[in-house]
C-alpha cells in the first residue's frame, strides 16, 4: 500500500495554540509541523478530509 | 566519443542554457545514504525513502520483498549505485501491484524547461543500469501539476552488465510546472506492474494520466529470488543532449539532499523540568519546507554537570520553520538542575531527523 499508516495523531499545544501533531506514523513517532508544504501534514490533512482520521485535541 | 562530437555536443548544451547544474536530479551518483546503506525486508508497507532522494515504492498489497543496498558495483567513474534484490518472488501480481524507484523534483527548479509553452524544451535522462533480467522497462515522468505522463522504454539487453541508456523526454507544450517548493516532477524507474498499469497503451507522448498507460510492457523483476537491478549514473537535464554524468563534490550532494532531510545532534537551550528541556536546534541548511520531526533513538544532553539520556526517545517541535525550531525533549533520566543550561552532547550516536521531502 503506498499510503501511509497513521496509527495516532494528536496537537501539540504551545502557550494555548496547536503548534504541531504529534502523530505515529508508519510505526515512527514524530512531530508534524502545521506546514501544507510538509508532506506529513498534508497526508494528515488528506486523511481527516476522508474521514478515516481524526486529529486529537491537545491535552 | 571524438573531441568533434564532444564539441558539438557541448555547443548543444550552451544553446540549451546550462554548462554547468544541468544535473536536475540530486543524489544521481547514489553516493549520499544519511539514512544507512542497507533496508532489509521491504514489502508491502515499507514505501519511503532509502539512499537520499530515492524512494522505494510499492503500490497494492504484494507479496515479495526486497532489499535494497548502496553497493560497490557500478560502471568505472562511479563508486556506489542503488541495488534492489528480490528475496520473495512474486511470479504473478495482482493488477495493482507495482514495484518502483522513483525521486522528486520542485517545480521551482524546472522553470527552465519552457514547459506549457511553445518554446517547451526535451529533457534527456541518462543513467547506468545492470541486472540479471534482460527485457524492456519503463521510465515514467509525471507532471504533479497537471496529472499528466509520459512514459519512456529503454532494454536491458545483456545479463549481468553495465550498460548505458539515453531517453528523449519530449518538452510539453500543453502544462507547465507550478513555480513552487511542491513535487513538479516524478521520475520513477519502474521494476514491477500489474494489468492495471500495463493494459493500455504506452503513453510514449505527454497525455493526461491513464493508470492502464503508463507502465505498458515493463518485465516483472520480482518474478525470482535471484534477480537484482541496479543503477547509477542518473541524469535528467534540458535539451535534447545527454552529455557525461554531472559528478559534483560529496559536499555539495550531501549539502542538497540535506535541504530534504538532515540528522542533528547538538543543539542547546534550558531544562525546564528535572527531565524535560526546551532546545533550540538550528538546521545544518535551510530545508524545502518545515520539516517533520523524529529521532533515530534516546537523546543525550547534560546541564553542565550531568550526563542525561533519555529513556524513551522523544521530541516535540513547535513552531519549527524552514531555518530552525523550538523543541521539547523529555525522559531524561538522572534529574538534571532545574533552570539550568542544557547542552545536546550528541555522543549516543542517535540523531534527531528532520525530514521535508516531497
Amino acid at each position: 500500500m503506498d499510503t501511509a499508516n497513521i496509527t495516532s495523531a494528536q496537537y501539540n499545544s504551545f502557550e494555548g495554540q496547536n503548534a504541531s501533531i504529534q502523530a505515529t506514523i508508519d510505526g515512527t513517532e514524530m512531530s508534524v509541523p502545521l506546514d501544507p508544504a510538509n508532506r506529513h501534514y498534508a497526508e494528515i490533512m488528506r486523511q481527516v478530509e476522508a474521514g478515516t482520521l481524526v486529529v486529537a485535541e491537545a491535552d | 566519443m571524438s573531441k568533434a562530437r564532444g564539441l558539438a555536443d557541448l555547443g548543444n548544451v550552451y544553446d540549451d542554457g546550462a554548462l554547468s547544474n544541468r544535473n536536475l536530479i540530486i543524489n544521481g551518483a547514489m553516493q549520499v545514504a544519511q539514512r544507512g546503506a542497507s533496508f532489509t525486508g521491504l514489502t508491502n508497507g515499507s514505501t519511503g525513502y532509502t539512499l537520499d532522494r530515492w524512494r522505494w515504492s510499492e503500490g497494492g498489497s504484494p507479496s515479495f520483498v526486497t532489499d535494497v543496498t548502496q553497493d560497490t558495483s557500478a560502471p568505472d567513474g562511479f563508486a556506489s549505485s542503488y541495488k534492489i534484490a528480490v528475496t520473495t518472488a512474486a511470479p504473478s501480481l495482482g493488477a495493482n501491484h507495482s514495484l518502483r524507484l522513483m525521486t522528486r523534483l520542485e517545480g521551482q527548479d524546472l522553470q527552465q524547461t519552457a514547459f506549457g509553452t511553445s518554446n517547451a524544451k526535451n529533457l534527456t535522462l541518462s543513467f547506468w543500469v545492470k541486472s540479471n533480467k534482460t527485457g524492456t522497462y519503463i521510465a515514467w515522468v509525471y507532471n504533479g501539476d497537471a496529472a499528466r505522463h509520459i512514459s519512456k522504454a529503454y532494454t536491458v539487453d545483456a545479463a549481468d552488465t553495465w550498460e548505458y541508456k539515453t531517453l528523449t523526454i519530449d518538452g510539453d507544450t500543453i502544462s507547465g510546472f507550478t513555480n513552487d517548493n511542491g513535487t513538479s516532477i516524478q521520475l520513477e524507474f519502474v521494476l514491477a506492474a500489474g494489468s492495471d498499469y500495463t493494459s493500455g497503451t504506452l503513453a510514449t507522448t505527454w497525455q493526461a494520466d491513464n493508470l492502464a498507460n503508463r507502465y505498458v510492457g515493463n518485465v516483472n523483476l520480482v518474478d525470482s529470488t535471484s534477480n537484482y537491478w541496479q543503477i547509477t549514473g542518473v541524469q535528467l537535464e534540458v535539451g535534447d543532449t545527454a552529455t557525461p554524468f554531472e559528478h559534483r563534490s560529496f559536499g555539495d550532494e550531501l549539502q542538497r539532499c540535506q535541504r530534504y532531510y538532515q540528522e542533528v545532534d547538538r543543539g542547546s537551550g534550558i531544562i525546564a523540568y528535572a527531565s524535560i528541556a526546551y532546545i533550540s536546534l538550528p538546521y545544518i541548511t535551510t530545508m524545502r519546507a518545515a520539516p517533520s520531526f523524529g529521532t533515530t533513538g534516546p537523546l543525550a544532553l547534560n546541564d553542565a554537570r550531568t550526563n542525561a539520556s533519555q529513556t524513551t526517545a522523544h521530541v516535540v517541535a513547535y513552531n519549527a520553520n524552514t531555518s530552525g525550531a523550538f523543541t521539547q525533549m523529555d525522559n531524561f533520566s538522572p534529574s538534571l538542575a532545574v533552570y539550568s543550561a542544557a547542552l545536546m552532547r550528541g555522543n549516543t550516536g542517535n540523531f534527531v531527523t528532520l525530514d521535508a521531502e516531497l
